[in-house]
């Protein structure tokens, strides 16, 4: 059995909800079923068969390729298999997904990983804003499972965030891990505006100085803490550059806030 | 049998069921890590008085340790799950907790488990932080010294405890010196512990007293100084008697680590003054595991 594969014809100038497109949800449909899902594209409605070639049967493994910020929602609802994206992907990738794993070769939209309980997204791009974070209305973001960005993420990253890790290789926008309610996010490079703001639990690990914590963080010195290994050896299967963090020590500077909610968050910066 | 001089009784050691857990200590360097486990397995080697038997399985590099420090690996036997989880909460909370530097981590995995961290976390007085990292749970308890991280829980297991070997022989010099080289390689067994201090205990015991209130009491079949007086089982030339007790995960461990004390024994042989190995029983009645001397060291 050969991986099922999608390849856009053409990049389309719509947005498409693509949602259905999970290993979870193709489980059992032959290939003329996948071919004739209904897809809304502006105000036409049209077979999957009329945006993509459809190759391949093994529905545990899809792999979409030339594909485009324009698909969104792919990987809702996942629980197992492995999504293989070669291109970009839109706006709520991986939207409550429950496990397996997905990966994008070029950059995501917003929203990623949103309501995500388990599994593992790779980013080789950028991510756009509220990755991790709630909806509008939801109470919770992300809790639960890894979201890796190897490049830059945009602002609100984790915002809600509930429980998991979000992995930042390049660069944090402004508000990285507002109103947390606890899980973890690692930031390589710089981080925007305020990172932590009104968190109420959980860790921001951060290798650079921020530019402007809020106000409402207080100093604590600086510190070896035993969990962090505990923490960057888990990433060890990730390969990524994270796992190399504890060569040396675990020393960090802590930061605990935001006071303003409690106060029992951390930003924790890499000394 | 005869080995090297030392006659094999032909006899058994009885066993009988416990439940173990598994506990890795770590902490700045393998001194801290062994006086944190030191305290914790105190005081515990007999669930008699006890209420758990406990002792160093094995020293750990720090490749070996969750958060990359040296440590010790600790096993705690107990007679129920319950039993267990109330010593082990109490022990680390005591000896661990209040340890520098230290470190504990679950030394077992599995669908039972019991509470390592779980209520301990509330001495960090609301401060404390719970931290999910690979499907398991850590608490981190602000303490004078930085931070105890401790997992939530730990698994424990079926497990044999009373496994045994006598050594009998012409002088207390004698027998304690067999027993020391009995233990020394025994130490490197993994899935056993020798609970009594050393690894040796000189007051073996019999079910029962003739008073009320004791369950165990003397032996006084192998007490040296009442061969005269009593059904004694030791011949004339020989002066002491002591007994090394084995709990392990299997009666493989405990075959295992009884099969190289006794070679251990047997090598300083008769020239020594070693005469005997004989085993503990309570003639089948008290445990389900029997260990026959004999075809151990066949």
């Amino acid at each position: 059995m050969n991986a099922l594969t999608l390849t856009l014809r053409e990049q389309p100038r719509h947005a498409l909800d693509v949602s259905f497109l999970s290993p979870d949800r193709l489980a059992g449909l032959d290939h003329e079923a996948i071919s004739a899902l209904p897809l809304c594209n502006g105000n036409r409605r049209q077979q999957l068969s009329g945006l993509f070639d459809i190759r391949g049967d093994d529905t545990r493994e899809l792999v979409i390729r030339n594909s485009s910020k324009h698909l969104h929602g792919i990987g809702t609802g996942m629980a197992s298999g492995l999504i293989r994206i070669e291109g970009d992907a839109g706006d709520h990738l991986g939207q409550d997904m429950r496990g397996g794993f997905i990966e994008v070769s070029g950059n995501a939209g917003h929203w990623a990983a949103s309501g995500m309980c388990e599994g593992t997204i790779l980013v080789e791009g950028n991510c756009g804003e509220f990755a991790g974070g709630a909806l509008p209305g939801d109470r919770q973001g992300m809790c639960g499972g890894t979201l890796l960005v190897r490049g830059n993420i945009g602002d609100r990253a984790g915002d809600h965030l509930r429980r998991g890790h979000i992995l930042v290789e390049g660069n944090a926008g402004a508000y990285c891990g507002s109103r947390m309610v606890a899980g973890t996010i690692v930031v390589l490079g710089k981080t925007g505006l305020k990172p932590g703001y009104a968190m109420k639990r959980g860790t921001l690990l951060l290798c650079e100085i921020p530019e402007q914590l809020p106000s409402t963080f207080n100093d604590c010195g600086e510190h070896n803490l035993g969990f962090l290994r505990l923490l960057i050896n888990s990433f060890a299967t990730l390969d990524t550059r994270f796992s190399e963090l504890c060569n040396g020590n675990c020393r960090v500077r802590r930061y605990a806030g935001d006071l303003a909610v409690d106060g029992k968050g951390e930003v924790l910066v890499w000394v | 049998m005869i080995i090297n001089g030392v006659t094999i009784d032909e006899t058994f050691a009885e066993a009988f069921d416990m439940k173990a857990t598994r506990v890795l200590i770590t902490a700045l360097n393998h001194r801290w890590a062994r006086n944190a486990a030191d305290a914790m397995t105190g005081f515990a080697t007999s669930v008699i008085g006890c209420g758990v038997e406990a002792g160093i399985e094995n020293k750990l590099s720090a490749r070996e340790t969750p958060d990359g420090r040296p440590g010790v690996s600790v096993l705690m036997f107990g007679m129920s799950g319950k039993d267990l989880s109330k010593q082990l909460e109490k022990r680390v909370g005591q000896c661990v907790l209040t340890s520098p530097t230290s470190a504990i981590f679950a030394g077992m995995h599995g669908d039972e488990t019991i509470n390592l961290g779980r209520n301990l976390r509330f001495f960090g007085d609301g401060y404390q932080i719970s931290k999910l990292i690979d499907r398991r749970r850590y608490w981190r308890i602000p303490v004078m010294d930085g931070e105890f991280v401790a997992e939530e829980s730990t698994a424990y297991c079926n497990a044999i405890g009373g496994g045994n070997f006598l050594v009998l022989a012409e002088s207390q010099e004698q027998a304690l010196t067999a027993c020391e080289a009995a233990i020394d390689v025994m130490q490197r067994i993994p899935n056993v512990i020798m609970p009594f201090p050393g690894g040796v205990v000189r007051s073996g015991s019999k079910v029962g007293s003739r008073y009320k209130a004791l369950p165990a009491s003397t032996n006084q079949a192998f007490c040296p100084t009442l061969k005269g007086i009593t059904q004694s089982q030791l011949s004339d030339d020989i002066e002491s008697v002591m007994e090394i007790v084995i709990n392990g995960l299997t009666d493989d461990d405990i075959s295992k680590a009884m099969c190289l004390g006794i070679d251990a024994v047997c090598k300083l042989g008769a020239k020594n003054g070693i005469k005997r190995v004989s085993a503990g029983n309570y003639g089948g009645k008290l445990g389900k595991f029997h260990f026959h001397l004999q075809e151990i060291m066949a």
